[in-house]
């Protein structure tokens, strides 16, 4: 049920040799390098898509997933490795010839072009018949729900319409993948939610191969069969999004996925899978895979949820005194910010209204912390720190700041 | 109050600085167009009495004529050449990284900092020693350096207007890059090649200083002929010359404007 770091096939099982009992992957990558000038944009990647996966790759700016999917549509040629595409080397295949949708942040649609003639773009390409091309493409924008705009131009059309234009210029073609490259940063929240909904409904059932880059870990979460978590030109665990969620095998990953606290803690002992950690005098249960290298007695950093701590009265026994510094309230759920004892910050997430009242800032308080679901990593790993630091209505999420790009 | 009667004084005088500005921008053309009508055989200003028998000289003046042509040739060659030349350089300069890239650059556009009368002495030396002074090809080739850098700076920003994304989308559908560029590059780089064409195009037709120097009896531009014509007559003849000039320009730009817009053509709005 854990995770690996990553997909490490080992390279001698090639596709459709005996030693490999699994399917052909719908894309894989042995061992891709990619550098611009010095920079290294993506290190040495493994990577297995399966057929009809949806998968995402989901990172900060510059994290390396859009290179990644450059290198998939061949629009970048990768330094060292290989790529497959349904089986077949396509490493040094152009573009133009690996047979993939893609949709781009912009959606990049033709503009000199009416709707009907962009998504009859790549069918006109291939020289498919005249009749055969208005069929296909009447079927591609019923698919989308936009029957009866073939002959508007791009212009006329709201962000939502030309998304899905591009979507279905991108299926028409019937891709072996489609790559999606942060299609719903440009859209606004409400129209977001409706369209991962309805891309999701599309995907499933068409079956489609997809790989999806963003840097919105929700959308990741909700979407996605699997989920590659990328920081640094690295891919950092690849899991499925509850394994990547609760089960976070690296520091990056445990700050980037969700809202996390981190509880100072010592490691108290050591034990085949397991470890146990003190925070101050709690003593609680953790995976010892995370702890690799970090010796007994040693300083650790203890991650758990907002929504995992609970409030009690100060003194409590079994709680980490504390003290309310602010109250946030979210809408559905209230935010308290405590300060702990030994310094640092944390949220705790309470669902209700009740709270508002009770918690006066400066109230001394006790936090519980739950004994499963945390994770522990080493306190020296210098890592960007995933706590809310600076005032309590900054929220508590690790979200990178810009959506830009991420070459 | 006393400071509402300030402000209105300010707004006046601003008015009035713009007005004088944008008076001085078309007094010549109208001082000119003007003294073009004057029945009096002398270039004065204002005119004495009206008369339009200048421009019936003006279009029967053999020199003119022959000038006019000469020019239309000219213009025609030159600004199709500088196109084609200047199209390429400017997709090699957008598109491409290379050694020395800072290096063309600066010589590409050169001629903007060289002075013409520079360009026109150095081709006529070189013509000559060459054997092939004072023909057409030598007048060409100098205007295709005059304007070239205007049509690639004119491309150049068209290019950089046209999202590589709608390129690269092209390509994952299956377009090879000769489609790419018949089906996408090209139809949405035409407004930023007319453009260019038209800068040349209205450059050399204008074009005196190095023509001058490379042009002889048989190959003279009308600029150079008009030159010739006010060295030896000072009636309103040239002046006819300078309207007409004005006149073709203008219809040039009209036309322009009809189809693609104004803004298109002179690269102002890059909306897409």
């Amino acid at each position: 049920m854990l995770s690996k770091a990553a997909d490490r096939s080992p390279p001698a099982s090639l596709p459709g040799t005996a030693a490999n009992p699994r399917p052909v992957p719908a894309v894989r990558l042995d061992g891709v390098v990619k550098r611009f000038g010095a920079a290294t944009a993506l290190e040495e990647t493994w990577l297995r898509v399966e057929q009809g996966e949806f998968l995402t790759l989901l990172g900060p700016s510059g994290c390396g997933k859009t290179t990644l999917l450059n290198l998939m549509a061949g629009f970048l040629e990768a330094d060292a490795g290989e790529i497959f595409i349904g089986g077949d080397l396509v490493t040094s295949t152009p573009a133009y010839e690996r047979e993939i949708g893609i949709v781009f942040q912009n959606y990049a649609l033709f503009p000199h072009m009416s709707v009907a003639k962009n998504v009859g773009y790549g069918l006109r390409m291939r020289g498919v018949p005249r009749r055969e091309i208005a069929e296909r493409v009447d079927a591609a924008l019923a698919l989308v729900k936009l029957s009866g705009f073939s002959d508007r131009s791009p212009r006329q059309l709201s962000g939502g319409q030309q998304q899905r234009v591009a979507l279905a210029r991108a299926l028409v073609i019937r891709p072996k993948v489609l790559l999606l490259d942060e299609p719903f940063s440009a859209l606004d929240k409400n129209l977001r939610g409706a369209m991962q909904v309805e891309l999701k409904e599309i995907q499933r059932r068409l079956g489609v191969t997809t790989v999806f880059v963003t840097h919105d870990q929700s959308e990741a979460l909700s979407l996605s069969d699997r989920i590659v978590v990328m920081s640094a030109g690295r891919v950092r665990q690849t899991g499925t999004p509850d394994e990547v969620y609760r089960h976070p095998q690296d520091r990056f990953v445990a700050g980037f996925i969700g809202d996390v606290n981190l509880l100072p803690a010592s490691l108290l002992a050591r034990a085949g899978e397991r470890a146990t950690v003190a925070i101050r005098d709690l003593r609680r249960d953790v995976e010892a895979a995370t702890l690799r290298g970090c010796a007994v007695g040693e300083e650790v950093d203890v991650f758990v949820r907002p929504d995992h701590l609970a409030v009690r009265q100060a003194g409590e026994a079994g709680t980490l005194p504390a003290r309310v510094a602010a109250l946030v309230y979210q809408g559905s759920h209230i935010d308290l910010h405590a300060d702990l004892a030994e310094g640092g910050r944390v949220v705790v997430r309470m669902p209700g209204q009740g709270a508002l009242a009770t918690y006066a800032p400066g109230t001394p308080v006790g936090l519980v912390v739950p004994q499963g679901g945390l994770a522990a990593f080493p306190a020296r790993d210098a890592a960007p720190s995933p706590l809310p630091q600076g005032p309590p209505d900054s929220r508590p999420s690790s979200l990178p700041p810009e959506p830009g790009s991420t070459r | 109050m006393r400071r509402r009667l300030h402000t209105r004084i300010l707004g006046l005088s601003g008015r009035l600085l713009v007005g004088l500005i944008l008076a001085f921008l078309v007094l010549p053309a109208f001082v000119v167009t003007l003294a073009a009508f004057n029945d009096r055989a002398i270039l004065s200003f204002p005119p004495a009495g009206y008369s339009t028998r200048w421009f019936a000289r003006a279009l029967t003046y053999r020199d003119f004529r022959i000038g006019l042509w000469n020019s239309l040739v000219v213009t025609a060659w030159a600004s199709t050449l500088a196109l084609a030349v200047g199209t390429g350089f400017a997709i090699a300069l957008k598109r491409y990284v290379f050694r020395l890239k800072g290096g063309l650059e600066g010589v590409l556009l050169s001629p903007l900092i060289v002075p013409h009368f520079t360009i026109g002495l150095g081709l006529l030396v070189l013509a000559t020693g060459i054997g092939a002074a004072r023909g057409f090809a030598v007048v060409v080739l100098t205007h295709v350096i005059v304007v070239l850098p205007f049509v690639i700076r004119s491309v150049y920003i068209s290019l950089q207007n046209i999202d590589e994304r709608l390129e690269l989308a092209a390509a994952s559908l299956g377009a090879r890059p000769g489609r790419v560029l018949g089906t996408i590059t090209l139809p949405l780089l035409a407004p930023g090649l007319f453009s260019g064409w038209l800068f040349a195009a209205i450059l050399s037709f204008n074009e005196f200083t190095a023509s001058l120097f490379v042009t002889g009896q048989a190959t003279q531009t009308l600029p150079v002929a008009m030159y010739g014509y006010v060295r030896e007559f000072a009636d309103p003849t040239l002046a006819a010359v300078s309207v007409i000039y004005i006149a073709v320009t203008a219809a040039l730009l009209t036309v322009a404007n009809t189809f693609l817009g104004l803004g298109k053509v002179l690269n102002v709005e890059q909306g897409r």
